[in-house]
């Protein structure tokens, strides 16, 4: 007899994910930050090169529309901020293709807010809280590591001044493959993957910041006070090994958002993906004034997943993926 | 030959992998923050048996490689090759080298079903049952009523294979032995 039509995650990990869940709304209830929930589908998607969307053609009173489904939900989010909402929150049904695995599935739970008025290292801060606020036990301190000073440490590397060759050399030998083409992005995200990710968060919550400015995404840039190179201004949060939060110090230009997005999808023309419709609304609500301020979307499956102790983002799933 | 995409990679596919054909293990996607995703695969090299750990670009593709598992009965040695027998009522017969063979020529006994591992329809493999029931062709004399008792003495089988079994096994019996461990299991 086939178990296939039986959930991923048991009726007690539902339970305790129920649990986690309210206590994040909790979290935010306390700090007047507003719960919102915007579509799951928009008429642009998301241009970024390493993302896949997946979108579908539906009937609209404007006739046969493709609409895609959102990679998360930035765009609707930053709209309401531009709108005057002041601070948001959501936890939104994502949708990224291809992306199935013990860390990812197709479609997943992001926890995703918007602080218009904070700093990076404020809302650096915030999410520290959330997440001890979710976890069980205590994970130990909060750790602030430079993106540079990683690959110095792991790798002796500088990832903003070693030659691409040195780049691509070291990446051939940690991931076995060949880099022949690759640019310094795609040597700095294996080397990333596989010789740094692993030992970050272990043993304390590790934020890395300052960024490559060539992965800034919807980040604002500015100087390395160390030697003037471009940093992006953005974070990323790691417990465990795991990956489980993005955070920018939001783009608010409308002109500098649009060449990002054109020069996004020149960048997925030449890797071969196809074009992604830009959202004119973002571009819209920009023109018309998002207030500055940070925003962080965390991947509430993964953080779950480690609250309760599990092994894959499946076992906190009611049907993941390859059941659903 | 099909070309099979890195998210097509799953357990058990064949793929042919630096001109050796391999089975998948596990894949493993892995991808940084923002940034471009990679499979991490493990490989098994279906001729050397050696695991390989390799990384792939999300999107790059293997060629397939025409590798079958079937049941095949043994049926003699020639003293070069090994001739085994497919058991779907074809009678196909296929010869089997040392190389090939492996560490299951010490577990070899006639009319017993094998997996043979074909590669282009040439056999690279054999594996054992788990369990095979052999004779004991040589042991030291039991000792009687030393049933429960620890201890053990080696005892060759009918195939050429030496395993540690009780005090009270005696030559001429039959045994079941686990073939992944060379472990005795019980008189068979």
């Amino acid at each position: 007899m086939t178990t296939e039509w039986q959930p991923t995650a048991s009726i007690e990990t539902l339970r305790e994910r129920a649990r986690l869940l309210a206590r994040v709304r909790a979290f935010f209830a306390e700090r007047d930050v507003l719960e919102v929930e915007t579509p799951v589908l928009g008429h642009g998607g998301s241009t970024d090169a390493h993302l896949d969307s997946l979108a579908l053609t539906a009937t609209t009173p404007q006739g046969r529309e493709r609409l895609w489904l959102q990679t998360s939900p930035e765009f609707h989010m930053k709209r309401l901020l531009a709108a005057g909402s002041g601070p948001v929150f959501q936890l939104a049904r994502s949708f990224r293709d291809g992306e199935v695995g013990r860390r990812h599935n197709l479609e997943f739970t992001m926890l995703e807010w918007y602080r218009p008025g904070v700093t990076l290292d404020e809302l650096i801060a915030e999410g520290d809280a959330l997440i001890r606020h979710v976890l069980p036990g205590d994970p130990g301190p909060l750790r602030r590591r430079r993106y540079r000073e990683l690959f110095r440490e792991a790798l002796d590397l500088d990832p903003f001044t070693a030659p691409l060759e040195a780049l691509r050399a070291r990446a051939e030998t940690i991931g076995g493959l060949s880099m022949r083409d690759a640019d310094r992005d795609g040597c700095l995200d294996l080397l990333m993957s596989l010789a740094i990710e692993p030992q970050l968060g272990q043993g304390g919550i590790d934020v890395v910041v300052d960024y490559p400015a060539s992965q800034a995404a919807l980040a604002r840039k500015h100087r390395d006070p160390e030697d003037g190179v471009e940093v992006a201004a953005r974070f990323e949060i790691y417990l465990g090994g795991l990956e489980l939060a993005n955070g920018y110090d939001e783009l608010t230009d409308a002109a500098e958002q649009a060449a990002r997005f054109e020069a996004d999808n020149r960048q997925r023309q030449a890797l071969g993906k196809p074009h992604v419709d830009i959202d004119r609304h973002l571009l819209a609500a920009l023109t018309a004034g998002m207030p500055s301020g940070s925003g962080v979307a965390l991947g509430m499956d993964r953080l779950i997943q480690l609250a309760l102790g599990k092994e894959s983002v499946a076992e906190v799933m009611a049907f993941a993926t390859p059941r659903c | 030959m099909a070309t099979y995409s890195t998210n097509e990679f799953k357990g058990g596919l064949k793929v042919m992998l630096d001109g050796d054909p391999c089975s998948i293990l596990e894949n493993e996607f892995v991808k940084p923050g923002k940034g471009q995703a990679f499979s991490r695969v493990k490989l098994r090299n279906l001729i050397t048996g050696r695991v390989w750990e390799r990384t792939f670009k999300s999107g790059e593709s293997l060629e397939g490689a025409d590798v079958l598992e079937l049941d095949m009965e043994y049926l003699y040695s020639d003293g070069d090759m090994w001739h085994f027998m497919r058991t779907d009522g074809s009678f196909e017969q296929y010869a089997v080298d040392k190389k090939a063979m492996g560490d299951v020529e010490k577990w070899l006994k006639e009319q017993v079903v094998y997996t043979v591992t074909l590669w282009n329809d040439n056999a690279i493999a054999v594996s054992a049952p788990n369990f095979i029931e052999l004779e004991v062709v040589e042991t030291d004399p039991g000792l009687k009523g030393d049933t429960a008792q620890g201890g053990s003495k080696p005892a060759t089988l009918s195939s050429g294979a030496v395993v540690r079994v009780p005090l009270f096994i005696n030559e001429g019996e039959v045994l079941k032995v686990d073939t992944r461990t060379g472990e005795y299991v019980s008189r068979a």
